[in-house]
C-alpha cells in the first residue's frame, strides 16, 4: 500500500511541476512543490550526517585501517556543530572555521588538481593509444600554448589563428551536440520516472 | 509551448517503442566502457572484492537531476547482480537527498536478488555536501576498502581526477561517466574507460535493463536525427536567404 501511495504522490508531483513549466495556472502549485522539496532536501542533508556518522562509527567498532581520521571527522563536527549552534552562522568563529580550514584545504585540492591533470594527460597515451587520445593531446597543448603567456609575445599562428578556432569553432561545436545528447538523455530519463519505469523512490 | 509538444511526441514515442521491444529485442551498438563493467562485475563477485559507484553531487532540483537519476537506474541493475558477493557494492553520494535515494535503489536491488537481508544502509553513503568535500571524503576511501571497480557516473566537476587519481593508486579499475563537459575532459584522460555524452543514460539499457529502458535509447536516437534534420536544414534556408 505504502509503495502504491509513494508512486502516485511521485507520478503527480513530477507531472505537476513539468506542466507547471508549460501552463500558467499551474504555476503557483509548482512553486510549492519545489519550496517543499527544499525543505525535503534539507531534512535529508540532516539524516545524510547522521548516515556519515553510522559509517564512521562502524569503522571505529571494528578498528579498521583509517580509525584515527574517523575519530578526527567525529571531533570537527562536534565542535563545528557546537559552535554554529551556540553562536549562530555569522559568529566570527565559525566564519574563521570556513577560511582557515575549509578554504585551503579546497585550495590545497585545486593546486593538486592540476598536477593531477598533467599526470593523467601524460599517461593517456600508455593507457590508450588510440586516434582520438593523440587527438585529445594535441589539442591541449596546442591550446595551452595558444593560450600561455610567454616571454617572446604572442606565437603568430597558434596563438592568433588556430587556438581560437579550435576553441570558437570545433571544440564550441562538440560541445554543443554533447549538450544536446545529454539534455535529450535528460528528457528520457524523466519521462521514465514519469512512467515509474524507473522508481529510485522505493520499489523495484 | 513547443517544449510540451516536444515531451508529449517523446512521451508517445517511448510507449508505442516500449511495447514494440516486448516482442522483437533490440540490439546494442557496442560500447567498449560498458562491455568492461560486464566483466568487471563477474570479477568483483568472483574475487570477493567490492564494487564503488561514486553518484556525484548533483541536487535532485538542479540541472544535473537528470544524470543523477540515470545512475540510480544503472545502481539498481548493479546492486541486484553484485548484491551476492562478499563485500556488497557501496554507493556514494555528495548530496543528501541522492544518498537517501541511493540506499533505497541498492535495497530494491538486493530484494529483486531474492537477498534483501543482506542489505545494509551504509552502503548508501554520504561523503560530503561540497564537489571538493565530496571528492575529499572518497580519496581515503580507496586505501580502506578493498575496491576493485570504481565507476563514477552523475554530476562531476574537475574534482574527478582526483578521485580517479587516488583510485588507481589502490589498483582499480575505473569507468567515468558525466552530463558536465569539463568532468567528461578530465576523465577521458584520466579513467581507463571513459563514457562520453548521452551514453551516461545508456548503462540501464545495457546492463539488462527491461525493453523500456530499450525503447527510451530509441527514443534518444530518433530525437537526436530529428534535432539534426533540424540543424542541417536550418543551415541551408539560411544558406538559400530563405531565412
Amino acid at each position: 500500500m505504502i509503495r502504491i501511495l509513494s508512486v502516485l504522490i511521485a507520478v503527480l508531483a513530477g507531472s505537476l511541476v513539468l506542466l507547471g513549466y508549460f501552463l500558467p495556472a499551474l504555476q503557483p502549485v509548482q512553486n510549492m512543490l519545489l519550496r517543499w522539496c527544499i525543505i525535503l532536501v534539507g531534512v535529508a542533508s540532516f539524516l545524510g550526517v547522521f548516515g556519515l556518522i553510522s559509517v564512521h562509527a562502524d569503522r571505529i567498532r571494528r578498528r579498521e585501517k583509517g580509525t584515527p581520521y574517523s575519530f578526527l571527522l567525529f571531533i570537527s563536527l562536534a565542535a563545528v556543530f557546537f559552535f554554529t549552534l551556540v553562536l549562530g552562522p555569522n559568529h566570527p568563529v565559525a566564519h574563521a572555521v570556513f577560511n582557515a580550514v575549509i578554504l585551503p584545504t579546497e585550495g590545497t585540492l585545486m593546486a593538486l588538481l592540476a598536477v593531477t591533470l598533467i599526470y593523467a594527460a601524460i599517461r593517456l597515451l600508455r593507457r590508450r593509444a588510440d586516434l582520438m587520445s593523440i587527438v585529445f593531446l594535441c589539442t591541449v597543448v596546442l591550446v595551452l600554448i595558444g593560450s600561455a603567456t610567454l616571454p617572446f609575445g604572442e606565437l603568430p599562428l597558434i596563438g592568433t589563428v588556430l587556438q581560437p578556432w579550435l576553441t570558437q569553432v570545433l571544440a564550441l561545436g562538440g560541445a554543443r551536440g554533447i549538450l544536446i545528447g545529454v539534455a535529450l538523455g535528460t528528457l528520457t530519463t524523466g519521462l521514465r520516472v514519469l512512467m515509474t519505469i524507473d522508481r529510485p523512490y522505493g520499489g523495484s | 509551448m513547443t517544449g510540451l509538444l516536444w515531451i508529449a511526441a517523446s512521451l508517445v514515442l517511448l510507449l508505442i517503442l516500449a511495447l514494440w521491444n516486448r516482442r522483437s529485442p533490440r540490439t546494442y551498438r557496442d560500447l567498449p566502457a560498458l562491455a568492461r563493467l560486464k566483466r568487471e562485475l563477474g570479477y568483483s563477485v568472483e574475487a570477493g572484492t567490492r564494487l564503488h559507484i561514486g553518484l556525484g553531487h548533483a541536487n535532485l532540483i538542479s540541472s544535473g537531476a537528470g544524470s543523477s537519476l540515470a545512475s540510480l537506474a544503472m545502481l539498481r541493475q548493479l546492486s541486484e547482480r553484485t548484491s551476492v558477493g562478499d563485500l556488497p557494492p557501496v554507493a556514494s553520494s555528495g548530496e543528501a537527498s541522492l544518498a537517501l535515494l541511493s540506499q533505497d535503489t541498492l535495497k530494491s536491488g538486493y530484494d529483486a536478488a531474492g537477498a534483501p537481508e543482506l542489505f545494509e544502509p551504509t552502503t548508501g553513503r554520504l561523503v560530503g555536501l561540497s564537489p571538493l568535500g565530496y571528492a575529499a571524503g572518497l580519496m581515503p576511501l580507496f586505501q580502506v576498502e578493498p575496491v576493485s571497480t570504481l565507476i563514477l557516473s552523475g554530476r562531476f566537476g574537475a574534482e574527478a581526477g582526483l578521485i580517479v587519481d587516488s583510485a588507481e593508486r589502490a589498483h582499480a579499475t575505473v569507468l567515468g561517466a558525466s552530463d558536465d563537459l569539463a568532468a567528461q575532459s578530465v576523465l577521458f584522460a584520466s579513467s581507463h574507460e571513459p563514457l562520453i555524452g548521452e551514453e551516461l543514460f545508456a548503462a540501464s539499457a545495457y546492463l539488462g535493463g527491461s525493453p523500456s529502458h530499450t525503447a527510451s535509447l530509441t527514443v534518444q536516437d530518433v530525437m537526436r536525427w530529428f534535432v539534426i534534420l533540424v540543424l542541417l536544414g536550418g543551415a541551408a534556408a539560411r544558406l538559400m536567404g530563405v531565412i
